[in-house]
């Protein structure tokens, strides 16, 4: 685990930016917990103070109500970040189970949890997540808000887990094993776990990418805790008070540029994943001075039909 | 004949379990809504006047019974499915008694027009564009252009809209925020040039985000075709570099490129919810949206249906077009 972060961060430019990114967001969680008031809390500027755009003393300017935009960030980023976490959780763990059982039962379990997986992923995921989220309105909370976006969000990622468990059967170093009479537990824990869990890494940071994207969307149309910060209702309320027509764009432009860089840095590491994970590529790296010589190993490995590329896309299918 | 009977039938009734399923699934989730649609409308009535409370209770009745909402939950269900295969619908209960399928009839054009349109947009352009650049990843604007798309795609999409409303509709006038069409329908270039003036921002923040998804796909094809021995030998026989983008190395990669397109206009109703209601746009996304927040079960059904009949019916045609374009397929 530590040599593979430590690779990628000698090897790919995209998890250095990215890492450096989320670094900074980490850094603006930690100070969410010295905030000096509830950054919720309205009336807390001096009056004079209030609706002001960025100052020295209010970094990111204050709302109308007298409250200030910086502490409402911190505190908002955090808390999408929780509601992100949740979602991950329950929707990649569900997805990693089901494609694992999938894959290695193989016949009739295969097929019963297939047409299961096929008949989620054609109802319409986002009119149904308005639905439920409008069913439950009066007590979505940041938990439970998670919970529906991981519970709907998982027939894609286990479709690409078995995927992966279905092309690792196949692999030569399988057959060697099962042939010198290695147990399936020890196969699977030992020589397939490595190239899973890389993967999954991968997957469950394009995961955040997902779930962020859809707590901005469900809040903006009001379907979140309100009276709780997170990114997504900080965009809510400063689009009800209209603070683009009344002149304090300001209110707006924290959240939204916050949730771009948040994404980008997310986006960023898990290219740096993907590379990683891609062995042509990082044999090239590995011999960036000799670039000839890298340019002929590349070519040379990308006549295996398939690989990393059909992986690639089936992650990209999911966005 | 054997394909038939181990691939493409088999393919089939998957079709058939799939949209059961998935419309099983959406009748049974909005009736679980805290709103009673019934009691909502009789409130309506009542809140101004006084009504017999018996006349209420038969006013009641005779509601369900034409919503559709009298009987257990399975006697609804099967009523559902009878009067879905003769293509009924049902009536609103919001706009009572209008036919749903008056509904869908009024917003059809509107999303498929403007889906249509951009994501065919997106996919040219993306495929296009990203080729180039996979191809001639060493030079400065390829890499500049690689840069931008890494900013954008991960954008959630309702961002990408907000900041387009932002500054094209707010801070420089250009487009109207929200609305399809001026004036009343007729073919006058009036009517036309409205149409492309109200659709326009909608069209583009879709356009973006399209762009930008088939972009990275185009180049990660493009990145393996190049590889191959005859660019590398065309190349050598000092082939134009445009016709081995344009007529080698795109076309090779084009398989992947039609399964995506099937998949997006498959999808295309599911897309058009959070489009629409960002824009105002007349189109069956907002008509969606403001039917979940009324609990209109039968407008919900309906949109969703087709939501569901397309997604499914485009990986139906993905997989049977398959093996056509690829016999590796047909051979395994």
């Amino acid at each position: 685990m530590l040599t593979t972060i430590r690779d990628l961060f000698r090897f790919s430019l995209s998890f250095r930016f990215g890492s450096l990114i989320l670094l900074l967001v980490a850094v603006l969680i930690a100070t969410s917990f010295f905030a000096p008031y509830p950054p919720e809390k309205r009336r807390v500027v001096p009056r004079k103070m209030r609706g002001k755009p960025p100052s020295a003393e209010y970094v990111l300017g204050t709302t109308a109500l007298g409250q200030d935009v910086f502490w409402m960030l911190t505190a908002g980023v955090k808390n999408t970040l929780i509601i992100a976490s949740i979602a991950v959780v329950i929707g990649r763990g569900i997805g990693v189970l089901l494609g694992m059982i999938s894959g290695y039962l193989g016949g009739a379990a295969d097929r019963i949890i297939q047409s299961i997986v096929e008949s989620v992923i054609v109802i319409p995921r986002l009119p149904l997540l308005i639905l439920v989220a409008v069913i439950l309105k009066g007590e979505l909370t940041f938990v439970t808000l998670g919970i529906l976006i991981g519970a709907l969000d998982w027939a894609y990622p286990s479709k690409r887990y078995r995927a992966q468990v279905l092309s690792l059967r196949e692999r030569d170093f399988t057959h060697t094993a099962v042939f010198s009479g290695m147990n399936t537990v020890k196969i699977v824990i030992q020589e397939h776990l490595p190239f899973i869990i890389p993967y999954m890494l991968a997957d469950v940071v394009s995961g955040f990418l997902f779930s962020i994207g859809i707590e901005v969307t469900l809040s903006y149309l009001g379907l979140n805790d309100l009276n709780s910060l997170s990114l997504g209702t900080m965009i809510y309320w400063a689009n009800e008070w209209s603070s683009i027509f009344a002149g304090k764009p300001w209110v707006m432009i924290a959240p939204v540029t916050a949730s771009i860089i948040m994404v980008v840095g997310f986006y960023l590491v898990s290219i740096g994943i993907s590379e990683y994970l891609d062995p042509r590529k990082r044999l090239v790296r590995l011999q960036a001075h000799q670039a000839d010589l890298a340019l002929e190993l590349e070519r040379e490995g990308a006549r295996t039909p398939g690989g990393a590329f059909s992986a690639s896309l089936r992650k990209e299918q999911d966005e | 004949m054997q394909l038939l009977k181990s691939y493409i039938l088999p393919r089939i009734a998957q079709w058939v379990v799939v949209i059961f399923v998935g419309v099983t699934v959406t009748f049974l989730i909005p009736r679980f809504s805290p709103i009673n649609p019934v009691d909502d409308m009789i409130g309506r009535m009542t809140a101004f006047q006084t009504i017999d409370p018996q006349a209420v209770v038969a006013m009641r009745a005779t509601m369900e019974d034409l919503y559709g909402l009298d009987g257990s939950l399975l006697e609804q269900y099967v009523a559902f499915w009878q009067r879905l295969l003769k293509g009924d619908l049902g009536p609103s209960f919001q706009n009572f008694p209008t036919p749903v399928n008056d509904f869908i009839a009024a917003g059809l054009p509107w999303t498929v027009g403007l889906l249509t349109t951009t994501t065919l947009i997106s996919w040219l352009l993306g495929i296009f564009v990203g080729s180039l650049v996979g191809y001639f990843q060493h030079r400065r604007w390829a890499q500049v252009l690689e840069r931008l798309v890494i900013v954008i795609y991960p954008m959630p999409y309702l961002i990408t809209a907000l900041i387009l409303l932002i500054v094209f509709a707010f801070y420089i006038p250009l487009f109207p925020m929200v609305g399809g069409a001026q004036g009343s329908p007729a073919l006058t270039w009036q009517y036309i040039s409205s149409i492309l003036r109200f659709g326009f921002l909608p069209a583009l923040s879709i356009v973006i985000g399209g762009f930008a998804f088939r972009f990275i796909m185009a180049k990660a094809l493009a990145t393996t075709e190049i590889a191959s021995d005859y660019v590398q030998y065309a190349e050598l026989a000092a082939v134009p570099k445009r016709r081995i983008v344009l007529s080698y190395v795109i076309r090779n990669t084009m398989l992947p490129h039609v399964n995506d397109l099937a998949l997006s206009l498959g999808a295309m109703f599911e897309g058009a919810l959070i489009v629409e209601v960002m824009f105002g746009y007349p189109g069956l996304g907002s008509k969606l949206f403001t039917a979940i927040s009324n609990a209109d079960y039968n407008i919900i059904m309906g949109i969703t249906l087709m939501s569901i009949v397309g997604i499914a019916t485009g990986s139906l045609i993905v997989d049977l077009l398959y093996p056509i374009f690829d016999p590796r397929v047909r051979l395994r």
